[in-house]
C-alpha cells in the first residue's frame, strides 16, 4: 500500500527520526562509501590490468595507472581467437532467447493473473514447486533426450528448452499483473474484447517495469550461460563468450602464469562489456520493477 | 476436444460451450507453453531422471538395471562425502554471510543518502556481471603474492594466506566471491524497506522506542518475508555452486572445492557414469528440498505479513 511513495517522501516524514547528527551521517557515508570502493576495486583492477605490459603487471605495490597504456592488449586477442564469432554466437542465443521468453512468460502470467480458469490454483501451487527443482535433476535426461535427436553440438539444446518460460519469471510477473486493476479488464470484456485484446492492448503496455527486470535477469542468464554450452557444444566454431574465455584462459597458460593477464582482462572486460550496457538500459525500469514486485516477495 | 474446436461460433453451433468452459479453454491455451515444459522437461525429465539412476549405463553399450547400486555405492564413496561436505560449508558460510551483508548495506542506503542511485549500481553490478568472466578475474585477484586482496591485507600488515592453493582458505576464498555477487538480496531488501508503512515508526517513536528497538521492532519484523524469499533463493542457489569451481580451482587443491555439482559433471559428462550422476543429483534435489521443508514449515515462526500484525 505504500507502494508508488517515493523515498525521500518516507523520510521526509519521519525526519525528526532519523540519523541526524553531523557525525552520524559522516559515519555513514564513511562506511558506504568505503564499501562501494571495496566492492568496485575488483572491477577497476581489471580495467588497469587490462591496459598493463607483462612487466607492471605483478609489480609490488600495485601500478594504478600504468605510465604507457598498452592497448594493444585490446587488439591482437582477435586475431588470435575468433572472439568475433564467439560474440556473434552470444548475441544470438541471448537475444532470441531473452525475446521469445518475454513473450512466453507474459502469457503464461496473464493466464494465472487474469484467466478464472478451473485448477488455476493447484496448477500454480504446481509451478512453485517446480522453482525448487535444481535443473541438475533433468539435466541427463535432457541430454539423452537431445543425443537422441542427434542435436548435440548445436544451439537447440540451449535455445529451445528456454523459450518454454520459466517459473520464477511467470511468478513476478504473476505477481505485477495482480497489481493492475481488473476494471479495465472488466469494461474491456463487456465491448467484447477478447482474452489476447486485454492481454495485448490492456496489460502489455502497463508492465513496462516488470519486463524490464526480466529482460535484464535473462539477457545476464544467457550472456553467463556457462554449464549448458559446456554440456552441449564441442565445436568451437559454435562457442558462445564464456566457453570461448575459457579456451582463451586455458591457451595463456591459465592459473599462475601472470606474462598474458593483459590481453586476457581485456578480454574478459571486453566480455561483459554488452552485459553492463544492457543493465545501465533497462536499469531504470529494473529498479522500479524490483520494487513494485519485490514488496509482495 | 470437438468442442473445443467448435467453440469458435458457440452461439449457433449444436456443442454450444458455457462461458466457464470458454474461460477454461482461454486459460489453459495462455500456460499452455508452461504445461509443455513441465510435462517434458520438469515433470517427464524427473521420471526419467529417477529411472536412470538405477541403471549402470553410459547411453551407449551398457544399458543394466542394478536398482539402488548406485545410491548405495555413493554412500561409500568418500569423493561423494567430500563434495557433500564442501558443499554444505559453501552454503552455510556463504548464504547467512550474505544475507546480512546485503541487509546492513541496505539499510545503510535506505537512510536518505544521496546518489543513492550510483551506490545501488555499484553493490548490484558484480551479481548481474556474475559467470566465466568473474571467476577468470577472482583467479588472479587472490594469486597469494602480487593478487590485488593480498596486496591489500599487507597494507593493512597482514600477511594474507594461499587462498585457491591452500585446501583451508579455497572454500572461505568462494564465499568471498559469492558475497560479492549477493547484490541481489540488496535489491530486494530496499524494495521492502520502502513498504514498511511510517506511521508504524511514528507510533514507536511517541511511544519512546529509541532507533535499536525500532529496527529489532519494526524494521525487522516487517522485513521478514523478504528475508524469507531471499534465505530460500539463495540456499536453492548456493547448493548448485558449479562455475567458480570448474573454472578457477577444477575441484582442487586436494579436492577442496570439489562441490557436488562439479563431481556430478565429472561423473556424467566425462567419464559417462549417467546412472551414478543421476543418483547425485538424486541426493542434492533431497537435500535442497529438506531445507526449503524446513525453512516454509519453519516461517510461520518468524515470517510476519503486515495484514497479521494489523488483525
Amino acid at each position: 500500500m505504500i507502494r508508488g511513495q517515493s523515498l525521500p517522501s518516507i523520510h521526509r516524514g519521519r525526519g525528526r527520526y532519523r540519523v541526524e547528527h553531523i557525525s552520524g551521517r559522516v559515519v555513514l557515508y564513511l562506511v558506504i562509501t568505503a564499501g562501494a570502493f571495496i566492492f568496485s576495486t575488483p572491477l577497476l583492477w581489471m580495467i588497469s590490468t587490462s591496459l598493463k605490459s607483462p612487466e607492471l603487471i605483478n609489480r609490488i605495490p600495485i601500478v594504478w595507472i600504468p605510465p604507457e597504456l598498452r592497448w594493444a592488449n585490446y587488439i591482437d586477442p582477435w586475431v588470435e581467437m575468433p572472439f568475433l564469432l564467439f560474440y556473434w554466437n552470444t548475441i544470438f542465443i541471448t537475444v532470441t532467447n531473452t525475446a521469445i521468453i518475454l513473450i512466453t512468460n507474459s502469457l503464461v502470467a496473464f493466464g494465472f493473473a487474469r484467466i478464472p480458469f478451473k485448477g488455476r490454483t493447484i496448477i500454480f501451487f504446481v509451478l512453485l514447486a517446480t522453482m525448487m527443482l535444481p535443473p541438475q535433476v533433468t539435466m541427463i535426461p535432457t541430454y539423452l533426450f537431445w543425443s537422441r535427436l542427434r542435436l548435440v553440438n548445436t544451439f537447440w539444446p540451449i535455445m529451445a528448452p528456454e523459450w518454454l518460460s520459466a517459473a520464477y519469471d511467470v511468478f513476478l510477473m504473476r505477481q505485477f499483473y495482480m497489481t493492475i486493476s481488473t476494471d479495465l479488464d472488466e469494461a474491456a470484456r463487456i465491448d467484447g474484447c477478447s482474452w489476447f485484446g486485454i492481454y495485448r492492448h490492456i496489460i502489455l503496455p502497463l508492465s513496462k517495469p516488470v519486463i524490464g527486470v526480466l529482460a535484464i535477469l535473462n539477457f545476464s542468464f544467457n550472456w553467463n550461460n556457462f554449464i549448458t554450452p559446456l554440456i552441449y557444444l564441442n565445436d568451437s566454431r559454435l562457442f558462445p563468450i564464456a566457453l570461448g574465455l575459457r579456451l582463451f584462459e586455458t591457451q595463456m597458460g591459465g592459473g599462475d602464469t601472470y606474462v598474458r593477464l593483459g590481453p586476457l582482462m581485456a578480454m574478459t572486460l571486453v566480455s561483459i562489456i554488452p552485459l553492463m550496457a544492457a543493465f545501465f538500459i533497462a536499469q531504470r525500469y529494473f529498479i522500479q520493477g524490483i520494487v513494485i514486485t519485490g514488496i509482495k516477495g | 476436444m470437438a468442442q473445443a474446436v467448435s467453440g469458435n461460433s458457440p452461439a449457433r453451433g449444436r456443442f454450444a460451450l458455457s462461458p466457464q468452459a470458454r474461460i477454461n479453454i482461454a486459460g489453459y491455451l495462455f500456460i499452455t507453453p508452461w504445461i509443455l515444459k513441465f510435462l517434458t522437461l520438469n515433470a517427464g525429465a524427473m521420471i526419467v531422471s529417477l529411472g536412470i539412476s538405477l541403471f549402470k549405463t553410459d547411453f551407449f553399450t551398457t544399458f543394466d538395471f542394478i536398482g539402488f547400486d548406485n545410491y548405495t555405492r555413493l554412500f561409500r564413496d568418500p569423493l561423494f562425502w567430500k563434495s557433500l561436505t564442501v558443499t554444505a560449508y559453501y552454503a552455510f558460510g556463504m548464504v547467512p554471510l550474505a544475507l546480512v551483508f546485503s541487509l546492513v548495506i541496505a539499510l545503510f542506503l535506505n537512510q536518505n543518502v544521496k546518489f543513492q542511485g550510483v551506490y545501488r549500481v555499484v553493490y548490484y553490478l558484480p551479481s548481474i556481471v556474475s559467470g566465466v568472466a568473474v571467476a577468470i578475474l577472482w583467479k588472479y585477484l587472490l594469486q597469494p603474492r602480487w593478487g590485488l586482496i593480498n596486496q591489500g591485507l599487507a597494507l593493512l600488515g597482514i600477511e594474507g594466506p594461499k587462498w585457491l592453493f591452500s585446501t583451508t582458505w579455497a572454500m572461505p576464498a568462494f564465499i568471498l566471491m559469492g558475497v560479492w555477487a549477493a547484490g541481489g538480496n540488496m535489491l530486494l531488501y530496499l524494495a521492502g524497506l520502502q513498504g514498511i508503512p511510517t506511521d508504524l515508526y511514528h507510533a514507536a517513536s511517541i511511544d519512546g522506542a529509541n532507533a535499536w528497538h525500532r529496527f529489532w521492532r519494526i524494521t525487522l519484523p516487517m522485513l521478514t518475508p523478504t528475508i524469507y524469499f531471499n534465505l530460500i533463493i539463495s540456499i536453492i542457489g548456493a547448493w548448485q555452486i558449479f562455475t567458480q569451481s570448474y573454472i578457477i580451482t577444477a575441484g582442487g587443491p586436494d579436492n577442496s572445492t570439489l562441490t557436488m555439482v562439479l563431481l556430478l559433471y565429472r561423473k556424467g559428462f566425462q567419464q559417462f557414469h549417467f546412472g551414478y550422476a543421476s543418483a547425485i543429483a538424486w541426493v542434492l534435489f533431497t537435500i535442497v528440498m529438506l531445507f526449503t521443508v524446513l525453512i516454509v514449515r519453519s516461517s510461520e515462526a518468524w515470517v510476519f505479513y503486515a495484514g497479521e500484525v494489523r488483525g
